[in-house]
Parts: C-alpha cells; sequence; structure tokens
C-alpha cells in the first residue's frame, strides 16, 4: 500500500497503481491518472464506461468484467478496446477509482 | 398442501427434491422437479472423456431414477417465470403453479458469443468438452494428435469448475507422454486472467505446476474470434496464438429462460441471489442453487452440496411463513487432476482463498490441500459413486462440513503484496 498524488489530492494505491479507497476519488483525480495511462482526453464515451464501473462496483462490491461491460455499459467491446487500449476492464477500474478487478471464480 | 417446483434435475435440483422429500410428508409438500430432459450428466468425469479414461455412457444416468418416490418429474422445457404469478410457464403452453421455486437449471454454454467457435473448422480442429457430445469429439480427434500445437483457452469466467483448463493441460502433458509424442506438441494456456488461476496462493502453486510441464501460459488473453480455418486465437487487443488443436470452453451464461423472466438475472442470465440466504432478490419464495446462481463461488458440485444444507433449511422456513436463517459460507472444494495418478485438493470460501493445510480433519488429513497426492486423486475417484449414492440422495457426506473450518490452514506468506 502506498499514496499518489493526483490533481494534488493525495489517494491510496495498492501495488499495481489500483485506488483502494474510491471515496477519495473525483472526476479531476480520474483526468489525471488518464492521462498518466496515456488517454490524454476522457470523451462522453469515456465517461458513460467509467460511471457505469464505478456504480456497478459500489453497488456490487465487484468491478464488471469486459464481456459484463460489453453487454450493459452501452459501449460494445470492440469499442471498449478502442476507448481503453490493451486492457478496458483493468484501465477503466483504474480510472474509475476503484480496486483492481479480480476474475471471480 | 403447499406446491414446490424445482427447475433442473441435476446436481442441486435433485439433493434439493430428495432431501425436502425426506424432511416432508407428502400431504403437506408436494414437490415437482422439472427438466427438460432425463440425462443427467456426471459432469466431473467429462474431464477424463478426451483422454480415454472415462466412458461417456458411463457418466449419464436417468434423471428420474435418482429422485425418491413421491416426487413428481416433468419433462418440458420452461419458457418463463411470472414472479407476480407464482407461475412457472412451460414452453407447451401449461403452467406450474408455486408456493415456493428452486432454480437449479445450471450453466449454458453460450457458443455463439464468441465469434467462429463453431464456425468452419469446428469439430476438425476446433473443439471443446463441456458436453459429453463435445468430450467424445474430442477424444477421438486427440487419439491421433501426435505433433503440433496444442492450445487450451477458457474465453471467460465464470466457467464451470474453473480448474478445469488447469486440469485438462495437466493430463494431456500425461497423455502425451505416455503415447510417447510429448515432445512433438506445444502446449500452450490461453487464460483472460493475468496469472494461472484467480486465486494467489493457488495460482502461484499451479503456474509453477504448469512450468514444470514446459506449459506455456498466455495472459490476460481476452479471445474475440476463433480462427478455425487460420489456426489461430485472436484476441481483442489483436494479439495471436495459432493452434493446429485447440480446446475453447465457451462463455457460460444462466438458464435461457431466466434471460425470459423480468427481474429475475443479471447481464448473463445468472439468478441474481442473496449471497448466504441463496433467496432471490426479485422474490421471497424464489431460491436459487448450484451454476444457476450469481454467486461470487466456484461453480462447482461441491460448491452446490454445500449450499444444499442452507437452502433447504430456507425454503422450509418461507414456506411456514418465517424469514430466511440459513447461511451459506461460499464454501468450495475442488480436486485438481495434475496427471500420473496425481491430484491436488482445494478448499475455499467467500473469505478465505486456497491454502496449504489437510483436509477434512486439521493437521491429520488425510488428504493434504494445495499439494499432488496419490491420495487426492484417489479421492476424486472415490467421489463418483458417492455422488449418486449419497450427495445426490441429500445425505452427509460423513466429515465433510457444509460450512469451511480454518482449523489447521497456513496463513499465507504475504511480502509480496496482496497480489
Amino acid at each position: 500500500m502506498s499514496t499518489m498524488t493526483y490533481a494534488d489530492r493525495q489517494v491510496d494505491v495498492d501495488v499495481d497503481g489500483f485506488m483502494t479507497d474510491p471515496s477519495q476519488w473525483n472526476e479531476e483525480v480520474a483526468t489525471a491518472i488518464a492521462t498518466e495511462a496515456g488517454i490524454t482526453e476522457l470523451t462522453d464515451r469515456h465517461w458513460l464506461v467509467v460511471n457505469f464501473m464505478r456504480a456497478r462496483y459500489l453497488e456490487s462490491g465487484s468491478a464488471p468484467s469486459i464481456r459484463t461491460l460489453g453487454k450493459a455499459s452501452g459501449v460494445p467491446i470492440r469499442e471498449l478496446y478502442e476507448l481503453f487500449p490493451k486492457g478496458p476492464a483493468k484501465l477503466a477500474a483504474k480510472i474509475a477509482g476503484i480496486p483492481k478487478p479480480r476474475g471471480c471464480i | 398442501m403447499k406446491r414446490i417446483v424445482i427447475i433442473g434435475g441435476g446436481t442441486g435440483g435433485t439433493l434439493v427434491a430428495n432431501r425436502l422429500r425426506r424432511h416432508t410428508s407428502t400431504d403437506e409438500l408436494q414437490i415437482t422437479v422439472v427438466d427438460r430432459d432425463d440425462r443427467h450428466v456426471y459432469q466431473p468425469g467429462l474431464l477424463f472423456v478426451p483422454f480415454g479414461l472415462e466412458r461417456p455412457e458411463h457418466i449419464v444416468r436417468s434423471r428420474r431414477a435418482q429422485l425418491h418416490d413421491g416426487i413428481d418429474f416433468r419433462l418440458a422445457e420452461v419458457d418463463r417465470i411470472a414472479l407476480d404469478q407464482d407461475a412457472v410457464h412451460l414452453a407447451d403452453d401449461t403452467t406450474l403453479d408455486y408456493d415456493a421455486l428452486v432454480i437449479a437449471a445450471g450453466a449454458s454454454l453460450r457458443y455463439e458469443e464468441t465469434e467462429g467457435l463453431r464456425g468452419p473448422g469446428w469439430g476438425e480442429s476446433v473443439f471443446s468438452f463441456y458436453s459429453v457430445e463435445d468430450a467424445t469429439a474430442l477424444r477421438d480427434a486427440l487419439a491421433s494428435f501426435d505433433h503440433g500445437r496444442l492450445v487450451v483457452n477458457f474465453v471467460d469466467l465464470p466457467i464451470k469448475c474453473p480448474v478445469a483448463p488447469l486440469e485438462f493441460c495437466f493430463l494431456a502433458d500425461w497423455f502425451l507422454r505416455e503415447r510417447g509424442v510429448r515432445e512433438r506438441v506445444e502446449i500452450t494456456l490461453a487464460t483472460p486472467l493475468d496469472a494461472a488461476f484467480t486465486k494467489p496462493v493457488a495460482a502461484g502453486r499451479l503456474g509453477g505446476m504448469l512450468a514444470e510441464r514446459k506449459i506455456a501460459l498466455e495472459t490476460e488473453f481476452a479471445t474475440g474470434r476463433v480462427d478455425g480455418v487460420g489456426g489461430r486465437l485472436v484476441s481483442w487487443d489483436e494479439r495471436e496464438v495459432p493452434f493446429d488443436l485447440a480446446v475453447v470452453i465457451p462463455p457460460h451464461g444462466g438458464p435461457s429462460f431466466v434471460g425470459r423472466s423480468p427481474g429475475l438475472g443479471d447481464e448473463l442470465d445468472f439468478v441474481d441471489v442473496d449471497i448466504h440466504t441463496l433467496r432471490s432478490k426479485a422474490a421471497p419464495n424464489v431460491f436459487a442453487i448450484g451454476d444457476a446462481a450469481s454467486l461470487p463461488t466456484s461453480k462447482a458440485g461441491s460448491a452446490t452440496h454445500f449450499e444444499g444444507e442452507a437452502l433447504c433449511a430456507n425454503v422450509e422456513r418461507v414456506l411456514g411463513g418465517e424469514e430466511p436463517e440459513g447461511s451459506y459460507d461460499g464454501h468450495v472444494n475442488c480436486f485438481i487432476e495434475s496427471g500420473f495418478h496425481k491430484a491436488l485438493l482445494i478448499d475455499f470460501n467467500y473469505e478465505v482463498e486456497p491454502l496449504p493445510g489437510r483436509y477434512p480433519e486439521a493437521h491429520v488429513g488425510p488428504l493434504p490441500l494445495l499439494r499432488e497426492s496419490r491420495l487426492n486423486h484417489l479421492g476424486k475417484l472415490a467421489f463418483q459413486p458417492l455422488y449418486w449414492h449419497v450427495l445426490l440422495p441429500g445425505h452427509e457426506i460423513p466429515g465433510v462440513g457444509a460450512q469451511m473450518s480454518m482449523a489447521g490452514r497456513q496463513a499465507p506468506d504475504r511480502e509480496g503484496g496482496d497480489q
């Protein structure tokens, strides 16, 4: 456990840089994390996914998988990979300020 | 007289029906089990079929024959549940009214969700093993497979028995060694996970076992499509894994009638239930057990078995006008076949990941946890008769409690952080 500073705000993060306390998050923090990950601008489509991710985590305690995102967020899987290259579920979770998604078994 | 309808005559539906029948007289409670066929498959046996270690006909029995006297068995397809009418609508336009409903219809295999999976090349270079038919076709293909690239992949979690892809790799390694062609075959496990398994301590141990066997691990591989003609799996981020023989486990969903019953399930059609009481969040007299439920634990027969105790207690309480009390803790245990007549055993619940130790008695065992042993393999083999004769009739397996015990578990070394 360590801390990072995004948009002048100190937040707790795990070894992979995922925030561990979602209450420390705000939209400026999200923008700063996105910039660090190479996403220069968060569009409405990015926010749709980030907000869905966050709402689902706060409601259920776990982050949705890519497949669930593709079915329920309103953004198809192919576009998810364009918005959040490489790993949409992980990257969107990181920007949404929620803990690292774990494969649920 | 109260009426209970149980959808599904597999592991969960059968043990719940039998258990409730023993607890209640036929004057008090009418029990009806609905299923669309009369073939009860011992699903753990499917893993062995491709390697000729189990005969397909040996793992299928009549569903009806597993049900005690005094239980009605109805062969029918379910169209949907009308939660507001307490009624199950069948595809033949008849309805079954219930005072309590238990959904035990298992998971469905959603081949169609993965582009190309059952397209050109299916049954020639692309196979699966989660049904008797698929496992049998794969057996015939493996019998003559003596060189090339064997790729094992599961598209997404959840799947039934999440350790099965690993077991398949271990058994394939053994099978090919026995036939003297292992050096001519490359084996790769392509997984959507970032490690060999979801739970850290077990992932470390199992990852080591793959490396020892020279089985390559392709992590974070989210299969976008299967190109059977070109012989490659293509991920959503455009990575490719080439194959000569691919074994692809399709994404799973819940029973399709759940999707046709508004409010009952999640996006994947698994029934949304309270993870402890197993009661539906949509209706107070509806429950789900086993693979059909949206529980954050393994989809496995052992989980279903352990859920049975809490579920039956809760159904009886609700029928009696009381609130559910029985509480399932997420307990599951799985044998992991590792080939060469050995297996590992893992035991865990919602809170505690699989750890080394002994099972079922702390320190005494006799079965070692998270370690290969011949005894675990014998345990796996011994389980099949127990399944038909003890578990399905709704009895307890002596010494095996529904709740997990932490006694004697070796806490993990946390130096690497909570990875």
